[in-house]
């Protein structure tokens, strides 16, 4: 699995054509406590940069992008009820969509774990 | 001594504090703490049964008529008594801050008392007990109070016209930029111009209205004292712009240097100025918005005029309108026939540019008769004066702070010596390397008997805290609070953490949790929950 | 002036503390060109007295309701408000306390409101409720607006039942916005279920809403449970307006009968009439549909202690927030008005509401049957609350209104008052409530009799 990260705070985690998408650790301790995540329903598709989600703490909210095309093929239900999980494990149990890309070469010019980790250090 | 048949009371009682008792502060059996009892939901205590009222008996009818539609399932009301609602009601209204009660200086809400004499004529039968679809011939008083009003706010503003019904500043908002769009479909300009520019340091209904109308937000960049430079709007304009949405005086308090300026660059390029009057308060009897190039304007007579802000509303939004948009305001409107000089309401746009209606009849009566009582009372010398005392106790709050607390727009701007309008804006620099924010200073502060500032608005400034005391306060009272804040900013410099992370202490409720509100919403009482 | 409190000596004080030599050295800011220097033209202070002199005349040249027989409804309905009401709306604490941002001191504000949504929740029989709109109007404006968003559809179809003004403020908002809207003719003569099942012919994939409302502007209830099944099976939502809220005491809830939004006026409990506002919005949905509801909710959580208690919520849907993209503008809305309601509401209890609609509806009942015998009157109302419709043959409702009003009789509202050019001048809307007398009903009746003769 490759980590791939967008300078404003999403992730697309690669593994074949498959791609996790959710929103960083950084990102959540930015927002403060998760209150309620919008989700999309399976199925649809997405070009790259569509918004694909809101994530909602008390006083912020945030429209979340994904960095790659394609169809969603699994949502994170947990969310629904327990939107917690975001803060408890924002790049592990708490991603958002998966969604079977349409394009490999979307990663292209995303940021790496590493880029990432300087990005948010600046 | 007397005599044992003597009725004098000879047995003496405690009558002064037991100055050995060492003071405990034990919980009670109760949870109440003597004049703050716990008052339990209108559902606890109430029942199904109980009722406050006695109404007479319905008269006889052989049948109903309601079609076989009978509600036969209980409906679940909960009743009380006529002294039980008197006692929740008053315990409840116990647990609630209030101007009448101490310093509420909210900022860009105008909290300043309440004269009571607009409650008292607000409730005249001939003005309160009148409904707005009985014949126009019978409430031509009404009419005129109206007409009175409208005439004042127009003359206050140098503007040609304004809508009287509009039912809060938002929906205000809301009907200046209608008129805009309606006078741009007159034009034959409305597919082109989609485009509205609004400066980041805007109240957030502004781009929520825009989008109402149909439009798109540009934000504008301010400059670095907080005002909006003439220079962006000249590059933000063309001819896809429909209108400027801006406030002054501004969110930062400020008032907006280049207005003029920026009024013609935006007429220049064939768009319309639409001011959010939410800070009035600070200018009224000193300039009129139609001099300085405003198109329409809301006036929230909740702030500026006095109505009571009653725990979020009701308020009352008129727009005064510009000689352009004039004739675009809505219906109804108020017309005085020049044959017989009568006043009667129009209330359909047939025949009339009007484009549309706003609200279902004549807008809020309510609010209008309060805030003529208001306007009349101070009339136009104390106007002026109000405005006057409302800024200089701005400033004198500001000055008074600004070596312990961190203004904002002096240290980007060395030197600044501007004055402040009638809102004090400081951020949370001085509060560094603490521990603690903006929101724990605001929740030290209800220990110490005051209302909170605005905190974290305008979004421009780190850790927001607008400080609008208004005219109502007396220095006596400004200098408490100013000693107070300058106590509270010490003390959070010295790293007496304990006294803001935690507080309120002395509130009748603790630090509530908004994040678990949040996430398992429930919003109302459920017979049986757990 | 009185209300304002520096003396000339803290005022020279206060600007030598800023560092000012004068006032208007802190006005410098504004234009030299237009600052106002001589005033308006228009009058100084008043004292409280003149102030009070001036209303009173104003209100003297008024008719009262009080001061008639009064049959006037349409959306605004004369009820008995009971004293305790308005003594407990002015208790400072209330009356000049703004919007529950500090929840640790304004919990008199936010349990009032929890209460509040709870009553309109129970009223409607629906699952949430807001902390009120402006009014039953613009309410029923952004229950439109709700639905296109939630149903991401543009097309609302409006019963011709709607009240004629909130269908005004809907294609108001409509033609700003671009949606469409299908208004269904308000023809008196084919409301209530003739015009369900036209409605239903219409329905289609593009349909984001259909708007009834019960009982409608003439005074027609209807059952509704088919249309919310037919509205449901093209996906879209039902919203049911309800201008009087007393006949919920009496008629089966809008959501029992499948509203997803059910929207009204609150006026008739615990505000009064004020010739139309401030009045109070009531807006309740179900819980599917909460994220995009309009306007502030109160919801219950605990304090740092563990004590319950109430705070402003899911505020990520308004503006202050949300800014262009939030579910609507309003910001404050109807909170004196919502504590009125929740007074009123809580003095009558279940019993007090059943009695007060069975006393309004057993006197329309009678006054319609009365008023029915007359020469060349028609009762058009079949089922109905407090409120019919009657034709007045050959006569314009409008001139035989005026003529009774010189009586102090208010004998109702014209509908061509509010449908100009809908050849209605022959109609008129008669509403009852507990507050009237049989002596009102016998002016009513003599008047009417000897105005048509």
């Amino acid at each position: 699995m490759s980590k791939f990260y967008t300078e404003d705070h999403e992730y697309a985690f690669i593994d074949g054509d498959i791609a996790t998408i959710g929103v960083s650790h950084h990102a959540q301790d930015q927002l403060g406590d998760v209150v309620f995540v919008e989700l999309p329903e399976k199925g649809t598709t997405f070009e790259k940069g569509d918004e694909i989600a809101v994530v909602e703490s008390v006083k912020a909210a945030s429209e979340v992008y994904t960095a790659v095309a394609g169809e969603v093929i699994e949502v994170n239900s947990l969310l629904e009820d327990a939107p917690e999980t975001v803060n408890a494990g924002a790049e592990t149990v708490g991603w958002f969509i998966k969604i079977k890309m349409s394009n490999t070469a979307d990663t292209e010019g995303l940021l790496d774990e590493t880029a990432y980790q300087t990005h948010i250090a600046d | 001594m007397n005599k044992p048949t003597n009725k004098m009371n000879n047995v003496g009682r405690p009558s002064a504090p037991n100055i050995t008792e060492t003071h405990t502060d034990h919980p009670t059996f109760t949870g109440n703490k003597a004049l703050q009892i716990n008052e339990p939901l209108l559902f606890e205590v109430g029942s199904v049964e109980q009722t406050g009222v006695d109404i007479a008996a319905p008269r006889d009818v052989s049948a109903n008529r309601l079609g076989g539609l009978d509600r036969d399932e209980e409906i679940g009301l909960y009743g009380l008594s006529e002294p039980q609602t008197m006692r929740h009601y008053v315990r409840l209204s116990q647990k609630n801050f209030a101007i009448d009660s101490g310093m509420y200086p909210l900022g860009s809400c105008t909290m300043k008392h309440n004269p009571r004499i607009n409650e008292k004529i607000a409730r005249l039968p001939g003005l309160a007990d009148i409904h707005p679809l009985q014949p126009q011939q019978t409430v031509r008083g009404a009419i005129e109070v109206i007409e009175n009003l409208a005439d004042w706010l127009m003359k206050l503003t140098g503007m040609a016209a304004v809508a009287m019904s509009p039912k809060a500043g938002a929906h205000g908002e809301l009907c200046g930029m209608m008129a805009i769009e309606a006078a741009l479909r007159a034009r034959g300009e409305a597919t082109k111009r989609t485009k509205v520019l609004i400066p980041e340091s805007a109240h957030g209904t502004n781009p929520a209205t825009a989008v109402f109308v149909g439009y798109q937000v540009q934000t504008i960049k301010t400059r670095d004292d907080g005002t909006v430079d003439p220079a962006t709007i000249r590059e933000a304009l063309s001819d896809e712009v429909a209108a400027i949405m801006l406030t002054n005086p501004n969110t930062c308090g400020l008032f907006e240097r280049d207005i003029m300026e920026i009024a013609d660059a935006v007429h220049e390029a064939g768009a319309y100025f639409y001011c959010d009057g939410a800070n009035f308060n600070a200018i009224m009897g000193r300039a009129r918005p139609g001099d300085l190039g405003v198109d329409a304007m809301h006036i929230n007579l909740h702030k500026t005029f006095s109505t009571p802000h009653g725990g979020g509303g009701p308020g009352a939004g008129p727009v005064v309108l510009s000689e352009a948009l004039a004739k675009f305001a809505p219906v109804p409107f108020v017309h005085r026939n020049a044959d017989d000089n009568i006043v009667s309401l129009v209330e359909h746009k047939q025949g009339t540019q009007a484009f549309g209606r706003m609200t279902a009849f004549h807008g809020q009566m309510g609010m209008n008769t309060r805030a003529l009582a208001y306007i009349l009372s101070h009339g136009q010398d104390g106007i002026k004066q109000a405005a006057e005392d409302a800024v200089l106790n701005a400033n004198y709050v500001k000055a008074k702070l600004k070596d312990v607390l961190t203004p904002s727009f002096e240290e980007q701007s060395p030197g600044f010596k501007r004055p402040a309008m009638h809102e004090a804006l400081f951020q949370d620099d001085f509060l560094k390397d603490t521990g603690i924010t903006t929101l724990d200073f605001a929740k030290a502060m209800i220990d110490e008997g005051f209302h909170p500032m605005t905190m974290y608005f305008p979004l421009v400034v780190h850790g927001a805290m607008l400080i609008e005391p208004t005219e109502s306060e007396s220095k006596d009272t400004l200098d408490q609070f100013i000693a107070t804040m300058r106590d509270l900013a010490k003390s959070a410099q010295n790293g007496e953490t304990e006294r803001f992370l935690n507080a309120p202490f002395h509130a009748p409720m603790r630090r509530l949790d908004e994040t678990l509100a949040a996430r398992k919403p429930i919003l109302k009482w459920t017979p049986n929950a757990d | 002036m009185r209300y304002l409190p520096h003396s000339p000596t803290d005022r020279k004080e206060m600007l030598d503390a800023i560092g000012v030599s004068s006032i208007d050295d802190l006005f410098a800011e504004i234009p030299a060109a237009v600052r106002v220097e001589n005033g308006f033209g228009l009058p100084n202070h008043a004292t409280e007295l003149e102030v009070d002199r001036f209303f009173r005349k104003q209100s003297d040249k008024n008719l009262a309701a009080s001061a008639a027989a009064f049959f006037v409804g349409g959306g605004a309905y004369r009820h008995h408000v009971p004293a305790t009401v308005d003594h407990l709306i002015q208790r400072s604490e209330f009356l000049t306390a703004y919007t529950p941002y500090q929840p640790e001191i304004s919990q008199g504000t936010l349990q009032t409101l929890f209460e509040f949504q709870t009553q309109v929740a129970q009223l409607y029989d629906m699952e949430v409720a807001n902390a009120s709109m402006y009014d039953g109007s613009t309410g029923t404006g952004e229950a439109v607006l709700m639905a296109h968003r939630a149903t991401k559809r543009k097309k609302a179809i409006i019963s011709g039942g709607v009240h004629p003004q909130y269908i005004e403020v809907i294609e108001n908002l409509s033609d700003f916005g671009e949606k469409s809207v299908l208004k269904m003719p308000a023809n008196v003569e084919v409301l209530g279920h003739a015009e369900i099942a036209q409605i239903i012919e219409l329905l289609d994939n593009e349909t984001s809403c259909v708007v009834v409302q019960t009982p409608n502007f003439f005074g027609e209830l209807a059952d509704f449970t088919a249309l919310a099944d037919a509205v449901h099976a093209v996906k879209a939502l039902l919203i049911v307006v309800v201008t009087e809220v007393v006949s919920l005491g009496a008629v089966k809830a809008p959501g029992t009968m499948g509203a997803d939004i059910v929207v009204g006026e609150g006026q008739s409990i615990g505000v009064g009439l004020n010739f139309g506002g401030p009045y109070v919005g009531l807006f309740a949905t179900t819980k599917k549909l909460l994220r995009q509801m309009p306007g502030r909710v109160c919801g219950e959580t605990v304090d740092a202690d563990g004590k319950r208690g109430f705070v402003l919520t899911m505020s990520t849907r308004e503006q202050h927030i949300r800014r262009e993209k939030a579910t609507s503008n309003i910001c404050t809305n109807a909170g004196l008005c919502t504590l009125a309601f929740t007074i009123h509401m809580t003095l009558l209890g279940e019993k007090g509401l059943r009695k007060m609609a069975m006393a309004s509806h057993n006197g329309a009942v009678i006054l319609a049957e009365r008023l029915s015998k007359i020469t060349d009157v028609d009762l058009l109302t079949t089922s109905f609350f407090n409120e019919f419709t009657i034709r007045l043959n050959g006569h314009n409702a409008n001139d035989i209104v005026n003529a009774l009003a010189a009586q102090n009789i208010l004998a109702g509202l014209p509908v061509s008052r509010l449908l100009p050019h809908n050849q209605s001048d022959d109609l008129l809307v008669i509403a009852v409530t507990e507050t009237n007398s049989d002596e009102d009903f016998d002016l009513l009746e003599t008047a009417l009799r000897e105005a048509l003769s």
